[in-house]
């Protein structure tokens, strides 16, 4: 099965981006992701100072410009992972190097679990 | 405290992450891959024992390998026999102690994890007991997962597996990467392995169902570990690629009611463009290695050709064609000219393809494969010569043992009788 991982950092990441010691551990456990043959993707994303949102209303549509408020809600950035269960998703994120934030794990709606 | 289930959950998605792992490290210090598994299970009791009521230790791959070597020494003592193994042990056991915890550093561990792999697909065993074993111990299948996969009874599995390890030990197979002019047929040996498991989810042989999805993600898995663990192996980074791109077709290969969907008629918006994206790297990968000559590389660069095509029309027939060509003349086999005569007929028209077909018709291993008389039949009813063709559909119908692909075929047929009672 395929799940999402979506990294809701809290507002660290809004003010400033990861220290280059954060982000050096992060691509160590992202490699140790990519030997296992679980990571099919991964990226990060721009603070949402850059976003923009559209919400549907019948016809119409409004657009918003960030920076957007509920910092708490905010993907900071996501994985596509390839696992045989949630259980093993969760046991992989539990290793992840972070001492904050929360990460959520979604299982993607797909054919078969491909 | 955690209810007792969910600890059990975790202990079996930890031992999915660890097993392989875990039982490569302990392979290489005991030399056979049934003690190996025998002392990573004992681990895994211990730790369905202890770890619902004290709690999940921090290090869950630390614990599991130092929970196991301790067994190891303790069988040992007790038999009082095996010197020369307890020695080994004791003295790995200080190595790992050493480097300050019992896990060893990272390229050990891949070694170790490249010399299960290498052993559990060694030559001297069968096709189904390579297969067999390697899902189990580097795939992490329980014997159960790897029977409902591939339809057969648990015994059967448990015997195959049961036998492979003894084959194993009796042939003195040694836990080794190896090296020089023996690596390159051992490789040969362990990516048929993985294609093997990825064709039988692809185009299931039997059974009801026309693919097995989680056969194909157990053996893109398995691909996308060997890549890393060889990175300068251009036909491992050809055999991902192909997989990849083949994957990348799944939900497009099956109908609303199951029945398969040929290449040709599939609705391409279906197909999935991160497997493409990721074949398509890989492909690059084998290619900056020099292996775009290598049968996995060509045969991902055909399945590339596809891939390209937003439309059936768009395909690029004549190079795919070329690209068959040249699959010929590094792995000549009958199969493979079939596959080339498709893309002749597509590239040069159905009387072309015809003409190679037919010199295929004699061949003694293509007797009873369906594949032969269901091309025939598409370029006879390409040709207009529907009577023949309708012949040729109802023989391909009666040597498949898939009941979607024979549903499939008796249709064809169905429609040429209609076609010759109009024409």
């Amino acid at each position: 099965m395929r799940v999402l991982i979506m990294a809701k950092e809290g507002n660290q990441t809004e003010a400033a981006p990861p220290t280059p010691e954060a982000m050096a551990e992060y691509q160590k456990f992202n490699e140790e992701l990519v030997k296992a043959g679980v990571v099919l993707e991964a990226g990060r994303l721009y603070p949402s100072s850059q976003s923009k949102r559209v919400r549907f209303d019948g016809k119409k549509r409004t657009v918003m410009d960030g920076p957007f408020t509920e910092t708490k809600e905010l993907v900071a950035g996501y994985w596509l992972w390839q696992v045989r269960s949630i259980d093993e998703a969760l046991e992989w994120l539990k290793r992840a190097p972070y001492d904050g934030g929360t990460f959520e794990i979604r299982q993607v709606l797909d054919y078969e679990g491909m | 405290m955690k209810p007792v289930s969910e600890a059990h959950r975790t202990v079996e998605a930890i031992w999915r992450i660890e097993s392989a792992r875990l039982i490569a490290g302990l392979a290489r210090v005991v030399g056979d891959i049934g003690t190996a598994e025998e002392l990573a299970q004992d681990a895994l009791v211990a730790a369905l024992e202890q770890w619902p009521t004290e709690g999940v230790p921090e290090r869950p791959s630390a614990w599991l390998m130092g929970t196991a070597k301790h067994r190891a020494i303790d069988n040992i003592r007790r038999l009082k026999t095996l010197e020369r193994k307890y020695e080994e042990i004791g003295r790995d056991m200080e190595r790992a102690q050493e480097s300050s915890d019992l896990t060893l550093i990272d390229e050990e561990v891949g070694d170790d994890l490249l010399g299960l792999i290498f052993m559990a697909c060694h030559p001297v065993l069968s096709k189904d007991a390579r297969v067999a074993l390697t899902l189990r111990v580097v795939g992490g299948l329980t014997t159960e997962e790897i029977a409902r996969a591939f339809l057969v009874p648990v015994s059967t599995i448990a015997q195959r597996v049961v036998r492979a390890k003894r084959t194993l030990t009796e042939a003195h197979v040694r836990f080794e990467v190896p090296g020089g002019a023996e690596r390159e047929a051992r490789l040969a040996s362990v990516l048929e392995v993985i294609y093997l498991i990825f064709n039988e989810g692809y185009s299931a042989t039997a059974g009801e169902e026309w693919v097995r999805p989680a056969l194909c993600e157990d053996a893109l898995r398995l691909g996308r570990i060997l890549a890393e663990l060889t990175p300068t192996e251009p036909e491992v980074h050809g055999l991902v690629a192909l997989m990849e791109i083949q994957a990348s077709r799944l939900r497009a290969r099956v109908g609303p009611s199951g029945e398969p969907v040929l290449l040709l008629d599939q609705e391409r918006a279906l197909w999935d463009r991160l497997l493409i994206r990721r074949g398509f790297a890989a492909l690059e990968r084998a290619e900056r290695l020099g292996g775009a000559m290598g049968p996995y590389a060509l045969q991902a660069a055909i399945a590339a050709c596809h891939a390209r095509a937003t439309k059936a029309a768009e395909t690029d027939w004549p190079r795919i064609a070329a690209l068959y060509d040249a699959v010929a003349q590094l792995v000549p086999s009958p199969v493979v000219e079939l596959n080339r005569a498709v893309a002749v007929g597509m590239a040069f028209g159905p009387a072309a393809g015809l003409d190679l077909v037919d010199t295929l018709v004699p061949e003694p291993s293509l007797k009873a494969y369906y594949l032969l008389p269901a091309v025939r039949g598409d370029l006879l009813r390409k040709l207009g010569r529907s009577g023949e063709a309708r012949a040729e559909f109802e023989r391909a119908a009666s040597l498949t043992q898939n009941v979607r692909e024979r549903e499939l075929l008796q249709r064809r047929a169905a429609e040429c009788a209609a076609e010759s009672m109009a024409g």
